[in-house]
């Protein structure tokens, strides 16, 4: 959420370590107030010792690739083994304008950068090391479940109701199926709340999504307001087969941890 | 609140009546482009559920609908000369002229203004302004809504006939220009609906491509002269038609909204199309309520309750469209099989739902599979290839065996499971020298083994260079392991980009005959082998430059011709970067389509994860055999005493 102090990321990230949660979550974009994703998990990773700490997502292509797997690897080494590393294409071109990357060609080049990560391609010049990376990745088009399927050991979900993420479970499955893996893919998905002041969260919601048009109105219409609509929203997610969900808060304040903490008790 | 309503079809008329109950403040006027009294179409097909929400959502009319309505619950489906109907199935069907004389009426009851023969040449000045106005909308003009257009199915005429049908009837007949069919159904005491279909290859060789109306309003009459027991077909502007299907990126722009057809289409053959512009009307109407006239809000609740079941039934749509477009491929099915192949062509309803629809029918089916009087279903009905019985439609189990080291994916060993073994013998070609599964796909080992292709393209980011392949070392590899194979089904490996299958595709291929050396090594396995032969297939490579799904059934088709007794039927993986398309039973209709147009037959899997796919499947005839990935079900759990024993302890 724009404007927020590195004090109150962190203390959300300490009181999350403390309470019930298993993970903390960054997202990643750049022509944004918000902090790079594996800075703010190093941060983290000093503020806490227990839970994991996730990309959902990392936009991959805006970095090169032995770059991304050394901050990956950094984060994971610093935090004792903690990283979900989510990555996706990403969606927003100014992003890529931005850092100056092509946005064309961006779903080979993450495939790519999965190939890397996992493969351990570089003969393990790139240090540290690597090992026990929990990797994910998101996006809905074929291509996006294929690399999953092929290079990943869960599928992220980019959020919206239980059926739209029961949706897209049956074809992560089916992917990781297809591409003959062993066992099933982790099925992450999320969601964004706000208890005190939703329409502050519903502005932050439609600036943070006005690039997708008519389709950020349907994301801040989904915002959980209420107890109630969390509960709802775990229990479907938990329903469809998800292993773990990332509830975005959308305004700032601790006390909105305290009653999520309510909600889900 | 002014609302202005362009369009005054059943959609249009039913959000006017709708808006004008909510409170007395809101002022609409309908503008459409018509006489009051032309209609377009004959009947109009609702299901329970649609009558339902049109009962609570207004009494009046509901029963004034109701009262005129046309119901059957049966199928009939005639079909080389015989003819088969399934029950349970509840319908009901109205006249559109009626339905929007109703329609009309009760919007002037309620005070809502009619102006008939008004084009709406630019946008009305109104706080609400609806674009109910169809398929071919105006409305759609005075913003982006990201329409898309593109036409589906077969080429189409919509009839009126006095032969009044009792049930919804599917009928078939062959001719020398191909296969014709008709949908009919009653929808009044005197009249029924009656709409003729051919793909349009036939109905350019029956020459109808040059008739006028009337004459291929007799062309029909005659073709169909048995299901019109000599009774008149009736022409209202009944031109042969494409269908369009029409789909928006959104529904709402500034104040203006679209619904009905403006909005989304459906095909005809499961007649939803009226039925979904009313229910569109329906939440629309209780949105504006709810969100007290915020039109913003209003229509995002609007298209977030719709857009998922409108996608649905859109699916089931095309999934029905292209059905009939290809329904000449199925009429070498019993007809038992081919009703229920038809009964199930939109994935609605399958095996499990149709047996509780109708039990006789589904009865029907089994004993038919089953060869008994009293059969289990369909995937419990016994099978036999090449002289091989299979007990059932599932008990077959994978397993691989590389016919050479270097034709290996790792190192790892596969395990030979236990069970009704098909071996797949495979050559992992350019797919070679990689690390575990376990880890990932297509990762290369980095100290690997060199790999081999018809291409000099490595498979996936960092992999090797492929060098050629010695053809006559990796045919005599592939026999040398059949004649060792121990298995009940042996299959060769033509799928997945693997080396016999980048020998098939154009996109890792140059050669000009792609078949050439698999089908090499298809003889010389089939001679080193007497049992059952499957070879597994990517029928199409998913990819734009690659093989298509009609490139796949032509291969199947010579796979068949060269001793193949079954295609595992595959998809993509030619290439490491294809375009997917994964759901549940992702490889069904491929197979369907191999089977029933190679008329070979077909294995397949595809993530199938219930006993109910596995029956509508194989009960349709869309394969023979399947692979199912049952999940683990965890329904008992351990009961906590106050002993704290676990059940296990209990029991012994």
């Amino acid at each position: 959420v724009p404007g927020v102090t590195g004090e109150v990321l962190l203390d959300w990230a300490r009181r999350a370590d403390e309470g019930p949660f298993s993970s903390v979550a960054v997202l990643d974009r750049v022509v944004y107030d918000s902090y790079e994703p594996f800075a703010a998990l190093a941060a983290a990773a000093a503020a806490t010792s227990r839970v994991r700490l996730a990309t959902m997502i990392a936009i991959g292509p805006l970095r090169a690739t032995a770059l991304l797997a050394k901050q990956a690897a950094s984060v994971h080494g610093l935090s004792g083994g903690r990283l979900t590393l989510g990555l996706a294409v990403g969606a927003r071109t100014e992003d890529f304008d931005t850092a100056g990357v092509e946005h064309k060609g961006r779903g080979k080049k993450l495939g790519e950068q999965l190939a890397y990560i996992r493969g351990n391609v570089d003969g393990d010049l790139v240090g540290p090391s690597r090992d026990g990376i929990e990797i994910l990745v998101g996006g809905l088009s074929g291509s996006a479940y294929a690399r999953m399927a092929r290079y990943a050991d869960g599928y992220a979900h980019n959020g919206g109701p239980p059926r739209a993420f029961a949706n897209a479970a049956g074809r992560a499955l089916a992917a990781w199926n297809d591409l003959g893996r062993p066992g099933k893919p982790k099925l992450w998905g999320q969601g964004y709340f706000a208890f005190a002041d939703p329409d502050r969260g519903d502005a932050y919601l439609r600036d943070y999504y006005a690039f997708t048009g008519p389709f950020a109105e349907k994301i801040a219409a989904g915002q959980l307001t209420s107890a109630r609509a969390v509960k709802d929203y775990v229990r479907g997610y938990e329903e469809a087969g998800c292993d773990e969900l990332v509830l975005f808060p959308t305004v700032t304040g601790i006390e909105e941890l305290e009653r999520l903490q309510e909600a889900i008790a | 609140v002014n609302v202005a309503i362009v369009g005054g079809g059943p959609a249009g008329l039913y959000l006017a009546i709708l808006l004008s109950k909510l409170d007395r403040g809101v002022d609409v006027r309908v503008l459409e482009r018509n006489p009051p009294d032309a209609t377009f179409g004959f009947g109009v097909v609702f299901s329970e559920e649609t009558l339902g929400a049109l009962r609570d959502a207004d009494p009046e009319t509901h029963l004034e609908i109701t009262d005129t309505f046309a119901r059957w619950d049966r199928i009939d489906i005639r079909f080389q000369g015989r003819e088969l109907s399934s029950r349970g199935h509840t319908f009901s069907a109205i006249a559109r002229k009626r339905l929007l004389e109703i329609l009309q009426a009760r919007c002037r009851e309620l005070g809502v203004a009619l102006e008939f023969g008004v084009e709406v040449a630019e946008l009305p000045w109104a706080d609400l302004v609806v674009g109910a106005d169809g398929a071919n909308s105006l409305v759609r003009r005075f913003a982006d809504f990201g329409t898309k257009v593109r036409s589906e199915g077969s080429k189409y005429v919509w009839f009126g006939t006095d032969h009044v049908f009792d049930a919804f009837t599917f009928a078939f007949r062959e001719t020398e220009h191909g296969l014709f069919n008709a949908h009919a159904y009653p929808y009044d005491e005197r009249m029924s609906t009656f709409i003729v279909e051919c793909p349009e290859r036939v109905w350019q060789r029956a020459g109808l491509d040059e008739m006028d109306e009337q004459e291929s309003l007799t062309f029909c009459e005659q073709l169909f002269a048995n299901e019109l027991r000599g009774r008149e077909l009736f022409s209202n502007r009944s031109l042969w038609l494409d269908f369009p299907k029409i789909t928006n990126r959104t529904w709402h722009s500034g104040n203006l909204v679209i619904l009905g057809d403006a909005a989304h289409t459906a095909h005809f053959s499961i007649g939803s199309g009226t039925k979904l512009a009313m229910e569109d009307s329906i939440s629309l109407a209780a949105a504006l309520a709810r969100r007290r006239w915020d039109l913003d809000a209003a229509f995002v609740d609007y298209e977030l309750e719709r857009e998922p079941y409108v996608e649905r039934t859109q699916d089931a749509a095309s999934d029905s469209a292209a059905y009939f477009g290809r329904i000449a491929s199925y009429s070498h099915l019993e007809p038992i099989q081919f009703a229920f192949n038809l009964i199930t062509r939109a994935g609605r309803i399958t095996h499990s739902t149709l047996s509780v629809r109708d039990p006789h029918f589904t009865r029907a089916l089994d004993s038919w599979l089953g060869g008994r009087p009293v059969s289990p279903p369909p995937a419990f009905s016994p099978y036999e290839l090449r002289g091989v019985r299979f007990e059932n439609r599932f008990e077959l189990v994978e397993g691989e065996a590389a016919v050479s080291e270097d034709g290996r994916t790792s190192c790892e060993e596969a395990a030979v499971p236990d069970g009704k073994l098909l071996l797949r013998l495979t050559h992992a070609g350019r797919r070679g020298a990689t690390q575990p599964r376990s880890r990932g796909v297509d990762l290369p080992l980095q100290d690997g083994w060199p790999v081999v292709a018809p291409t000099k393209r490595p498979y996936g980011p960092f992999g090797a260079v492929p060098g050629a392949p010695d053809e006559d070392a990796v045919l005599e590899a592939f026999v040398a392991a059949a004649g060792k194979a121990q298995a009940a089904v042996l299959e060769i490996d033509m799928a997945h980009g693997y080396l016999l299958g980048s020998y098939l595709s154009p996109l890792t291929n140059d050669e000009a005959d792609r078949l050439r050396f698999p089908l090499r090594v298809l003889e010389a396995v089939r001679a080193a082998w007497e049992g059952p032969l499957a070879v597994r297939l990517s029928v199409t490579d998913w990819h734009p430059r690659g093989n298509q799904i009609d490139d796949g059934i032509a291969i199947a088709r010579a796979l068949a011709e060269h001793g193949c007794d079954l295609v595992h039927v595959e998809a993509g993986q030619t290439i490491h970067d294809d375009r997917p398309q994964y759901r549940r039973g992702f490889l069904t209709a491929l197979s369907d389509r191999v089977r029933n147009e190679a008329r070979v037959p077909t294995l397949v899997g595809g993530y199938l994860t219930t006993l109910d796919e596995a029956n509508t499947i194989v009960g349709a005839g869309r394969a023979d055999l399947v692979l199912l990935d049952l999940p683990e079900t965890e329904i008992e759990h351990p009961v906590a005493t106050s002993e704290s024993r676990s059940l296990g302890e209990v029991r012994a």
